[in-house]
């Protein structure tokens, strides 16, 4: 078995006195896929923020190969957040003023690739997920599901290492939901690409390699229960 | 459904006379559907030539009906066994899960492992089915499909229990 990427230790976060996780651990391997489950308002999408690092743990470690995430600096951390991670949410996630192809672009131009060269790629990554027509429509003139395809080839492009997605089929009919998870599965199996994948369905969860529950903000991995 | 696992777990409370182990099954297992005589006549020779209970008194008259069972030691191993090991996912398993549930309850077993356990099982399934749809033509996802939503709705129902777990205690905790 490969050896740890992405290692969240005893993670503990509170908002104002709500306890949103309460001693919550997670460890990924570099290239597999994690089903997060659980109930609403269970602490998945806090976890998921804190292995992020977009969140700051009140207590408990983040370590993302072999450094810790909560020590870096803010410059650090969004670099290695550009560079190393990629996101895909359940909405909003489009820039409504930029056209597809550009929003899919924006990460890679954040890194300074040129706009020709990031927008090749571009084309390339939505083609893939099968939405090479609307490459030049603005988000606000797509569906639901183009627009996640989009989202997905734009937590792509630059081929992260861990992808995190919260609810990436949670607004999408259920054939379009899983046809949108079976590419950002064979997109993360094609790059190598681990995926921490927040959802409360069984079909979607059915495509990660194992499946973790978060239950009163502890995780419960359900490898070690079998 | 196994009748024998129920009757053993029934016995674990105390011991009960045959005719009380069948109106105990018939009432928490199988509303409207009793066991018929020889079904508890053969049920419990079974479990006492396997040594899991043994006859711990008699009332006069004839048949199992009157004699009354206690569970061993070997029967006691025997149900957690049972309760431990996860079914095969298939559909309809409703009724065994929910057996199990209630006597893991009614013993002061931890019922949420026992839908830990199942879960994972089923999803392990799932995976497989979804594998095996992914790679497959047509005519092999719909089957696939059909599997796969009986099995999400199995999945649902353990979830669901969970979150009752503690209402269903205080109803079926003697
Ligand atoms: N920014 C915030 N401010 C205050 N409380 C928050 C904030 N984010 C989350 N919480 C609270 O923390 C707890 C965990 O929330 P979280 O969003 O992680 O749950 P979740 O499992 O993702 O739920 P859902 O399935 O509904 O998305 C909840 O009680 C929630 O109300
Ligand atoms: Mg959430």
């Amino acid at each position: 078995m490969t050896e740890p990427l992405l290692v969240g230790t005893d993670l503990f976060k509170m908002y104002g006195t709500t306890p949103a996780l309460r001693g919550s651990s997670l460890t990924v391997r570099a290239g597999e896929i994690v089903a997060v489950m659980g109930s609403s308002g269970s602490g998945k999408s806090t976890l998921l923020h804190c292995l992020a690092g977009i969140v700051r743990p009140d207590d408990g470690t983040v370590v993302y190969a072999g450094r810790e995430i909560s020590a870096m600096s803010d410059v650090e951390r969004s670099a290695l957040r550009r560079r190393d991670f990629g996101f895909v949410f359940q909405f909003g996630q489009l820039v409504p003023e930029l056209t597809c192809v550009e929003n899919v672009a924006l990460p890679l131009r954040l890194d300074g690739v040129r706009r020709k060269e990031a927008e090749r790629r571009s084309r390339e990554w939505l083609d893939r997920l099968e939405v090479g027509d609307v490459a030049g429509k603005l988000p606000g003139q797509i569906s639901g599901g183009q627009g996640q395809r989009v989202a997905v080839a734009r937590a792509l492009v630059t081929e992260p290492k861990v992808v995190f997605a919260d609810e990436p089929t949670g607004a999408l009919d259920s054939l379009n939901g899983e046809r949108v998870m079976q590419l950002l599965g064979q997109a993360a199996r094609d790059t190598g690409a681990a995926v921490v994948l927040v959802t409360h369905e069984p079909r979607v969860a059915a495509y990660a390699d194992r499946e973790v529950v978060v239950r009163d903000g502890a995780s419960l991995d359900l490898e070690r229960v079998a | 459904m196994s009748i024998g696992h129920s009757f053993l777990g029934l016995l674990e409370g105390r011991p009960r006379h045959g005719y009380d182990l069948k109106r105990a099954y018939d009432e928490r297992f199988s509303p409207g559907r009793p066991l018929h005589h020889g079904q508890v006549y053969a049920t419990l020779s079974r479990l006492l030539k396997n040594g899991l209970v043994v006859v711990d008194g008699l009332e006069p008259g004839e048949g199992p009906e009157r004699k009354r069972y206690a569970v061993t030691d070997a029967g006691i191993t025997d149900v957690q066994e049972w309760l431990s090991q996860p079914e095969k996912p298939e559909p309809y398993l409703q009724s065994v899960l929910y057996t199990k549930v209630v006597l893991a309850l009614m013993t002061g077993r931890p019922a949420d492992e026992i839908l830990d356990v199942q879960r994972t099982e089923h999803l392990r399934l799932m995976r497989e089915v979804t594998r095996r749809k992914t790679g497959g033509d047509l005519a092999e996802q719909l089957i696939c499909d059909h599997a796969l939503f009986h099995l999400e709705a199995d999945l649902r129902w353990l979830e669901l229990t969970a979150a009752r777990l503690n209402e269903l205690a205080a109803r079926v905790r003697p």
